[in-house]
């Protein structure tokens, strides 16, 4: 079996695979965030599907891994199902198994689901959004598809660290919460930078002729908040986590609402 | 006419933000914001105090609402929050679980 530990969030998970071009798929898919497997708590050994088993053709990445997966929990164990995967992991022990066409879509929305159940669990979340450092301040940027996250990313400036432009990572740490870099891209088709900081701001964007921020009501931010979080598990217990994580946040983090015109000048307002 | 007894569900997760409550359902993540009226209806819904009694009690006393008025509108709005299991309903008092409601 090869061994890689990929870590994102400061959460290592080990993979095994008995495939050494799958292991170096992997380690160039995850450039940056290859971590060193001693500290891992969670691990899974990957098989591949016999070929014509999976049930779809290895889906593009998009930014919607909502409706096409499946994720139960038996009171044992987490399943999670997608036409070109199914797995399943024990949380308590951190074991798990994957078999899976042999493309890392696959792994990357597995990882998605694990690290979106290991932080709902920790009270931090998976954010739909662009995050980025400035000034030692990490600023998270979420909204619908179209609302301008791989647009405020590309006009970063020279002085921003992009944590990404499609998933953001939070961590909660001693009623803190941190944001993360990670290796899910979106449209920019770019790793994150594999780095963190306090999150300062959480802008929900929408674009315009000019650019503003304007505050947002509590009710309003935790609807919107709400929808933006990864959450795939149908678990009534998860659910009550993730809501009140959401409202806890939100009495941490300041929220609005950012209005741009999509050229560099929207970052004098981030800073 | 029978009375109506009203209780939150425990499979729900609620907040109190901006003076607005805020409930989602842990069932099927249905999330749902309350008005001043509902919020005290919804309050007062301890299982034990007959609808009737919230309404005359609580929700005229502190808004300008005819009684008629009142209780058709807790009534509809007790009905949509039972469709999703936000609240439950019975003709008779309902045991006193304590319900998944986080303070203020």
């Amino acid at each position: 079996m090869r061994e890689i530990c990929v870590e994102i969030g400061g959460v290592p998970i080990l993979l095994r695979t008995p495939d050494s071009n799958f292991r170096k798929l992997i380690e160039q898919r995850y450039a940056g965030f290859v971590g060193t497997a001693n500290n891992a708590q969670s691990s899974f050994d990957i098989d591949f599907l016999p070929v014509g088993a999976s049930r779809a053709e290895v889906p593009a990445e998009t930014d919607d891994d909502g409706p096409s997966i499946v994720v139960k929990h038996d009171g044992r164990k987490w399943h999670f199902e997608r036409g070109d995967f199914h797995a399943e992991w024990h949380a308590g022990t951190g074991q798990g198994r994957i078999a899976l066409a042999p493309s890392p879509y696959g792994i990357d929305a597995i990882l998605r689901i694990v690290h979106s159940l290991i932080q709902a669990g920790q009270g931090g979340f998976l954010l739909h959004g662009a995050s980025a450092i400035r000034n030692r301040k990490a600023f998270l940027f979420s909204g619908v598809s179209g609302a301008g996250k791989t647009t405020i990313s590309r006009l970063a400036p020279p002085d921003a660290t992009l944590l990404t432009d499609e998933i953001s990572y939070v961590r909660c740490e001693s009623g803190k919460y941190f944001a993360c870099g990670t290796p899910f891209a979106g449209e920019l088709a770019a790793l994150g930078e594999n780095a963190q900081a306090p999150v300062e701001r959480l802008f929900f964007l929408a674009k315009g002729a000019e650019n503003r921020i304007e505050p947002i009501g509590q009710a309003d931010a935790l609807r919107m908040l709400l929808r933006n979080i990864l959450f795939f598990a149908d678990d009534s217990e998860l659910v009550g986590k993730v809501f009140r994580t959401a409202c806890e946040f939100l009495d941490r983090v300041p929220v609005s609402r950012l209005t741009f015109y999509p050229d560099e000048h929207v970052w004098e307002l981030v800073q | 006419m029978a009375e109506t007894y009203i209780a939150r569900s425990t499979k729900i997760a609620a907040r109190n933000l901006g003076g607005e409550m805020m409930i989602m359902s842990a069932v099927d993540s249905t999330f749902f914001t309350l008005n001043p009226v509902a919020t005290v209806i919804w309050q007062a819904a301890d299982g034990k105090t007959p609808l009737s009694q919230i309404v005359s009690e609580q929700v005229c006393s502190e808004f300008e609402v005819e009684p008629e008025q009142a209780r058709r509108d807790a009534e509809e709005f007790v009905s949509q929050l039972s469709q999703h299991g936000i609240l439950l309903i019975s003709d008779h008092p309902l045991s006193s679980d304590r319900p998944a409601t986080e303070a203020p």
